[in-house]
């Protein structure tokens, strides 16, 4: 029922979202879907990586990895931006549309009373988009 | 150093393992080791995430805020300090603050016409991320907003006064007088040519000098040679992997003191202004209260911008201020003496440059006063506030070439400054001179913006816009203020949680009150002379670092 899931990896957290990536995996099979791992990247040079090319790099090196445990075809989409961590939201709500994804798998995290002022990016997406948002808590 | 410049491949295919590949296009990355924020501490307290440089972070919030308690707990003892300081600094150091911003100027002005002009910001290929409209309405509203609002009245003015005053000497023959340069007394002409060059002058290539220097190697080092965006990385050619210790520590640590005073003295005097604004359009009083509400509101709007993010915060706010002060400017030029104004930029333009050179002269200057006063303070400000402009119109630069990056940081805001203090400043003159009017010129000097525009027609509107514009500047100061300190204080993460941002914008807030309650301007001045002077020494030393770094990029065709 689902032909491209989008899943958004933030590089420098892979531990935070690994549990998520199992589930997508599971789905992924499940639905015999392609998977398009999107990464967003600050233009200045980050922990993850100096340039986006080389972010861009290590995420399809990293999809690959996926690809070799669900065995699913694969895809990527860097995006980078001047001012990510403010921008993150709009950023993904337009990627799903320029990768066409259907269903969207992110982690995010239990409702806290700072979502008042700052809403989770899990929750922001999925009101801003028509495709299906599977959101995975800890 | 290693040399990648495999230009069409961005996909790094060059056959380094886990090779870096190039920016955009050709380009030279520096091959160092560090891992950007790996010094850093990460945690979340009460699930605020926070990721931060621990030395640089713990070391430059404590003594802020230890500043603000003894200035606040010791109100009159500071005072005094504040004031002695400022006299010293500028008395015996004015020398070392004009040599300096000459430096950057010629600097800046000599790489517009070099061949290293044509190296591009980012890498040969990268695109710029902002047009033209938008980046530089940011690079203006981040450069001097709120000091055009503050000073486009009352500096032409006060030059004017002194001027037309003439010298007086002292009983131990040194000048007592404000005057400019040798004054013109009694020559209204003169007086006039004199004050609004002396004015241009301090608006014109200096302060931009400074910016373009500070923002184009912030930008060659992140951008084009991969380190993190932050002070010490323009220090690579200089101190090699030293960088990453303490030397670098305490320059990041020098640029978060210099960029927090430089810009609350902004904040002061913006507050200062519309404080004063208020009171005068709605009789709000313009008491200590009224400022402390003042800032504290305008900070909570900072939050909702810093929120928003560059795109939608700054840009947005900045390119509607932009609009408002056209409109302002166009109004000014329109009702006031619109020939005087027209014919006044080209002359303005030409005395400026007829009198560069005495104005920029370092030693030997007859005109104490005003060269240490006015000009040595203003470019210790600016200086102050470079690494925060400097360090903002860097990460909104890439994809621009070093050429247009000049260009549009030094000649055109020192155009649209001309144009701008010779509207506002020709219009009081004006009205002092041919109207006989001198309301303006006994007015306080943060409500002789209002007493000038209430002269002219619609003095209610333009007098709110004029109040709009201070408090939307504020905005975007506080706003790219707290990105910059956050990025330097996270080791030049650019990327780190949101409640960091927040709590530098808080700080600002918190600190532009305490200064101004503790010592008034005098303490903000002070405090902003005193970063500024060990940042000029380290800017002439990065001054080596940016050229070295431009030598060893790829030029684009």
């Amino acid at each position: 029922m689902y032909r491209k899931i989008m899943v958004p990896v933030d590089l420098a957290h892979l531990d935070v979202i690994e549990p998520a990536l199992e589930k997508v995996a599971d789905l992924a099979r499940h639905y015999d879907a392609e998977v398009c791992y999107v990464g967003a990247t600050s233009n200045a040079p980050s922990s993850v990586a100096r340039t986006p090319q080389e972010y861009a790099q290590k995420l399809e090196a990293f999809a690959k990895e996926r690809a070799q445990v669900h065995g699913q075809p694969v895809s990527t989409k860097t995006i980078s931006s001047p001012d990510v961590v403010a921008d993150l939201d709009d950023l993904l709500i337009k990627a799903i549309d320029d990768v066409g994804a259907d269903l969207v798998v992110m982690p995010t995290h239990p409702p806290k009373h700072l979502d008042v002022i700052m809403p989770s990016h899990g929750g922001k997406v999925a009101t801003h988009t028509k495709a299906s948002i599977f959101l995975i808590r800890p | 150093m290693e040399n990648h410049s495999n230009d069409d491949k961005p996909r790094g295919s060059n056959g380094d393992s886990e090779g870096i590949p190039a920016p955009s296009g050709a380009a030279n990355l520096i091959d160092t080791d560090y891992v950007i924020g790996q010094d850093n501490i990460t945690a979340s307290p009460m699930g605020i995430n926070v990721d931060l440089h621990g030395k640089v972070f713990l070391f430059s919030s404590i003594v802020i805020m230890l500043f603000v308690i003894l200035t606040l707990a010791l109100q009159d003892q500071m005072e005094p300090i504040f004031n002695s300081m400022f006299s010293f600094l500028t008395t015996n150091l004015g020398w070392f603050f004009i040599l300096g911003a000459n430096v950057f100027v010629i600097l800046a002005l000599v790489l517009i016409f070099t061949p290293l002009g044509k190296v591009r910001i980012g890498g040969a290929d990268a695109t710029p991320d902002f047009g033209y409209a938008g980046w530089f309405s940011m690079l203006f509203a981040a450069g001097m907003g709120i000091g055009l609002m503050f000073y486009g009245v009352s500096e032409p003015l006060g030059h004017y006064g002194t001027a037309m005053g003439g010298i007086s000497m002292g009983e131990d023959g040194v000048r007592t007088d404000w005057a400019p340069l040798g004054g013109a007394e009694g020559d209204q002409a003169g007086a006039i040519d004199l004050s609004m060059a002396a004015t241009i002058f301090h608006w014109g290539f200096h302060p931009w000098g400074a910016y373009a220097i500070v923002g184009l190697s912030l930008a060659i080092f992140a951008f084009n040679k991969g380190l993190p965006l932050t002070m010490r990385s323009i220090f690579y050619p200089i101190l090699d992997e030293r960088i990453w210790g303490w030397p670098g520590h305490v320059i990041d640590i020098l640029a978060v003191f210099a960029t927090l005073f430089g810009l609350t003295t902004s904040l002061g005097i913006g507050a200062t202004q519309a404080a004063g604004g208020l009171e005068y359009l709605f009789g709000i009083p313009a008491g200590d209260t009224t400022l402390v509400l003042l800032i504290l509101g305008i900070t909570l709007v900072a939050l909702g911008s810093i929120m928003l993010g560059v795109d939608k915060g700054v840009q947005r706010l900045s390119q509607l201020n932009m609009v408002l002060a056209a409109l302002l400017l166009l109004f000014v030029i329109a009702v006031g003496p619109t020939l005087m104004i027209a014919t006044g930029v080209i002359d303005n333009l030409i005395g400026y440059v007829t009198h560069l050179p005495a104005f920029s002269m370092p030693f030997g200057r007859e005109d104490a006063n005003f060269s240490q006063g006015w000009t040595a303070f203003y470019w210790a400000w600016w200086i102050a506030w470079s690494p925060f402009v400097g360090m903002f119109i860097a990460r909104v630069s890439r994809g621009r070439t070093v050429r247009e990056f000049l260009i549009s940081v030094l000649l055109v805001p020192t155009l649209a400054s001309v144009v701008w203090m010779t509207a506002f400043g020709t219009t009081a003159i004006d009205q002092v001179v041919n109207a006989g009017i001198t309301q303006v010129q006994d007015a306080d000097l943060e409500l002789q913006l209002f007493t000038m525009l209430e002269q002219l027609p619609l003095s209610a509107i333009t007098s709110f816009v004029g109040i709009t514009l201070v408090i939307v500047f504020f905005i975007t100061s506080s706003d790219s203020g707290s990105l910059v300190i956050d990025s330097i204080t996270a080791g030049g993460k650019v990327d780190a949680p949101k409640p960091q941002r927040i709590f530098w914008a808080l700080i600002e807030g918190a600190l532009a009150i305490a200064l101004l309650l503790g010592g008034g301007l005098a303490a903000l001045q002070t405090a902003a002379l005193t970063t500024g002077l060990p940042f000029t020494l380290v800017l002439l030393v990065g001054c080596y670092g940016i050229v070295k770094g431009l030598m060893s990029e790829p030029r684009s065709v």
